[in-house]
């Protein structure tokens, strides 16, 4: 290993890096014609626009579907006690499929294309919804769900306007969680088909080392952004008799 | 500084060890190396020279099956001739390969004459001589104004070409990439994420035929047949010496190049000029005399090996070696 | 015996050499097929390195990941001020995703496993931290304050008490970011760092029984090294029943 570390300085000293913080900006805002990227013109803010839309796209769909098939099962498995070893089965097993695998799978088996990268990572969204939603219901204070019980709501309202409410704690980490796994994912979607930022990043001959430092960077952000922008949204949602510790 | 008699021993003394290795050759070659005869020509092993144990050399290919066999068939002979060889197969495209030998990352790496000249010097595909020989001496000269060089051509051409599934063939009634026109607008096209930018695929096709797809979508190069499998591409990138091609006629058909935009490329094995230097003479020599089986049958069997039957590539050139003589 | 110069070689290949081949005599692993099982009990040697480089990644960022965010939260412990913006802190580097960790610090690092090492580390922090704090508010005010009317340091309370009564909620921290990094590590191979993930991308991308093998061992690593993890914690906490993480 030391030979190679040898190797990749002696590579760097001969030829300083291309990429540099301030050739990534440059090839995030406009558009750069190289050697290097074969005398094709690459980067600029249009094309990071449109793979930053595309990304989120598939992210969106993904968190939809896998909130489509989770929260239904999660929320009524927690309301009605039951399920317990199935939904923590379920947690733990997402956690461990490994994504580049499951991408790859995809493809071969159905064949590329966002319909079936968002099956795929909807695959990846689907156990944090879940598990969370069961602990965060089924963990709901059962004193007031008596109570609401008691004043003759329908199972149904319960759910809504009691255990929901105080769940949204839970509920919210796991969609932070699953859109974080499923963001994560979407950027390597490219060697299924389906570019997003991370074509940026995965192909180097493409765009250049500077264009895979922007792609590094402009993923990171876009991660962020979300993260960020969920916290805030519960934030908002969570009741204020929630709030007292912070998050 | 030396004076000049140390200078004529000097001469001398190789001078001297030049007519004894030939002495030695001319001798040894009188007695064939015995592996038998059901293996193919038995003359040819590589013998190993310990001189070439003081070099170290990095061998380096594209990321392809039909590369990563070229590099492991050239690091595996270069090893039995006695350098201590590692491998870096799978570096990338031709760009990212092209920088990994001049900055001295690898020693060398196997470049199609074709894509040397289209991808790095821009070459038009019209000027990309038809022969093996003169597109190798194009390529030789443009490459020595960068300080590499590059070794003879393999006996075997592979080519880019647009290929799609028999079925779509006869149904559009495409033949050549000519019948594409009027038709294309409406087909999807899967290549690799280079094929954008390079003459010899997207770029040519919508420079020298005209075309314009409906869509283009870069995908690994690996999954050139699974798209076109699965229905989802109309059309795909494919090379002329794909195993698939010749195993499942049934089922793929690549369509002729009409307007010659598609160069076929030998085959020549690219280094610098200062690791050639360094290694010696059995640099070269070893990789020239290794890739003379390579004929377009054989380089057709290796890649059916590696993409079909899914062997490594080193076993298939470690085959290759040995079936040819080249190796005990 | 030939001193290094080659004999001359015309090359040409044995007889049986070239093989006939037709769409209805190829083997298993060139059709379509899910699942090869001949091919993969011929090949399965192939997956024997990366296997073993898999866990030696998983092994050390999980290790470096676990004495670095211990060792922060037993600072925030102590300074509470703390809390907030490490825990900030490890969730960006949580967030980010690990293939734009690895670019992110290829200018530092190159390509290779170091890099690798340092992004599997670091996206294990957050989890591990915060854990270790949940564990250390969960422990009962009344047994911290019993320990400290019996004349304990806070030295002695934190190794004697807090520590053992947070065990389960570490434990469960650090099952979590071993089954996670186990996982993610496949991504590794983007980043030359080899793993599980070297035989996708570089064995055959849409040969289903590769992935299926490739993608199936990091699938069972993670899950056993889970289990092991939840036997183990199981097995140092005795008093306390496992709460799940």
């Amino acid at each position: 290993m030391a030979t190679r570390e040898a190797g990749v300085i002696g590579a760097l000293l001969l030829n300083p890096p291309l990429a540099s913080i301030q050739g990534a900006i440059e090839f995030i805002f406009t558009p750069q014609t190289s050697n290097v990227t074969g005398g094709k013109t690459v980067g600029g803010i249009d094309q990071v626009i449109e793979l930053t839309l595309s990304q989120l796209e598939l992210t969106v769909f993904a968190l939809a579907l896998s909130l489509v098939v989770a929260m239904p099962i999660g929320l009524y498995l927690g309301h009605r006690g039951t399920g317990e070893l199935f939904a923590t089965v379920i947690g733990n097993a997402g956690r461990a499929i490994p994504e580049l695998a499951l991408i790859a799978f995809m493809a071969a088996l159905i064949g590329v294309g966002v319909l079936n990268l968002t099956i795929a990572l909807a695959v990846l969204g689907i156990p944090p919804l879940l598990t969370n939603a069961f602990v965060g219901i089924h963990q709901v204070d059962r004193a007031a769900v008596d109570a609401a019980r008691g004043m003759g709501m329908t199972e149904f309202e319960i759910l809504r306007k009691v255990e929901i409410p105080l769940a949204i704690p839970t509920l919210f980490a796991g969609i932070r969680s699953a859109t974080i796994a499923i963001v994560a994912t979407a950027t390597i979607a490219p060697i299924a088909g389906v570019l997003t930022l991370g074509d940026f990043i995965i192909n180097q001959n493409v765009y250049g080392d500077n264009g895979v430092l922007a792609g590094a960077i402009l993923v990171a952000l876009l991660a962020l952004t979300l993260e960020f922008g969920l916290a805030s949204l519960q934030r908002r949602l969570t009741s204020k008799g929630l709030k007292l510790k912070p998050a | 500084m030396r004076s000049q008699p140390t200078r004529l021993r000097a001469a001398a003394a190789l001078l001297l060890a030049l007519a004894l290795t030939l002495g030695v050759v001319a001798c040894g070659s009188s007695d064939d190396d015995s592996t038998s005869n059901e293996e193919g020509s038995s003359a040819g092993a590589i013998a190993s020279n310990p001189e070439n144990g003081k070099v170290s050399l990095t061998i380096g290919s594209k990321n392809f099956p039909e590369q990563e066999i070229l590099g492991e068939i050239y690091a595996q002979a270069l090893k039995a001739a006695g350098y201590k060889v590692k491998s870096d197969l799978n570096l990338g495209s031709e760009t990212v390969a092209h920088q990994a030998v001049k900055s001295g990352a690898i020693s060398g790496y196997p470049e199609y004459a074709s894509t040397a000249l289209t991808s790095f010097f821009g070459v038009e595909p019209e000027e990309v001589p038809a022969g093996a020989t003169p597109a190798y001496e194009k390529a030789k000269a443009e490459f020595e104004k960068e300080g590499l060089t590059a070794f003879p051509p393999t006996p075997f051409a592979s080519a880019n070409a647009v290929g799609t599934t028999t079925k779509f063939a006869e149904e559009e009634e495409l033949e050549t990439i000519s019948d594409l026109e009027g038709k294309s607008e409406s087909m999807s096209l899967y290549g690799s994420p280079e094929c954008r930018q390079r003459i010899d695929c997207l770029a040519g096709l919508e420079k020298y035929y005209g075309l314009k797809f409906k869509s283009f979508h870069p995908v690994d190069i690996g999954l050139r047949y699974t798209v076109l499998e699965k229905g989802q591409a109309d059309l795909s990138i494919l090379f002329t010496t794909d195993p698939q091609l010749a195993a499942e006629k049934d089922k793929f058909v690549i369509l002729e190049d009409d307007k010659e935009v598609f160069p076929a490329g030998n085959v020549i094995f690219v280094s610098k000029k200062s690791t050639v230097e360094k290694a010696g003479p059995d640099y070269e020599k070893t990789i020239v005399q290794v890739q003379k089986g390579l004929t377009l049958e054989v380089m057709q069997e290796l890649d059916a090996r590696v993409e079909l039957e899914k062997q490594t590539p080193k076993q298939a050139a470690a085959a290759y070696l040995k079936s040819a003589g080249y190796t005990g | 015996m030939a001193n290094g110069v080659l004999l001359a070689a015309t090359g040409e290949v044995g007889k049986g050499f070239i093989q006939e081949r037709s769409s209805d005599t190829l083997p298993c692993q060139a059709t379509d097929k899910l699942f090869c099982w001949e091919w993969a009990s011929e090949h399965i040697d192939r997956y024997a390195t990366p296997t073993l480089q898999h866990l030696e990644l998983v092994a050390i960022s999980v290790l470096i990941g676990f004495i670095v965010a211990f060792t922060l939260a037993l600072l925030a412990h102590r300074h509470h001020w703390l809390q907030p913006p490490l825990l900030a802190g490890t969730g960006v580097l949580y967030t980010i995703p690990s293939v734009a960790f690895f670019f992110l610090l290829l200018p530092l690092t190159g390509r290779g496993e170091d890099t690798a090492i340092i992004a599997l580390s670091a996206y294990t922090l957050q989890i591990i931290f915060r854990n270790t704090m949940v564990g250390f508010a969960n422990v009962p005010k009344a047994v911290v304050d019993a320990a400290r009317g019996m004349g304990q340091t806070d030295r002695q309370i934190l190794w004697r008490v807090e520590l053992p009564l947070a065990t389960p909620e570490i434990f469960a921290g650090l099952q979590v970011a071993t089954v996670s990094t186990v996982a993610i590590a496949t991504l590794a191979a983007f980043a030359g760092g080899g793993g599980l993930g070297e035989p996708i991308l570089k064995g055959g991308i849409s040969f289903k029984t590769n992935l299926i093998i490739a993608g199936g061992i990091a699938f069972l690593i993670a899950v056993i090294l889970g289990l092991v993890l939840f036997a183990v914690q199981r097995f140092l906490t005795p008093w306390q029943r496992a709460r799940q993480a």
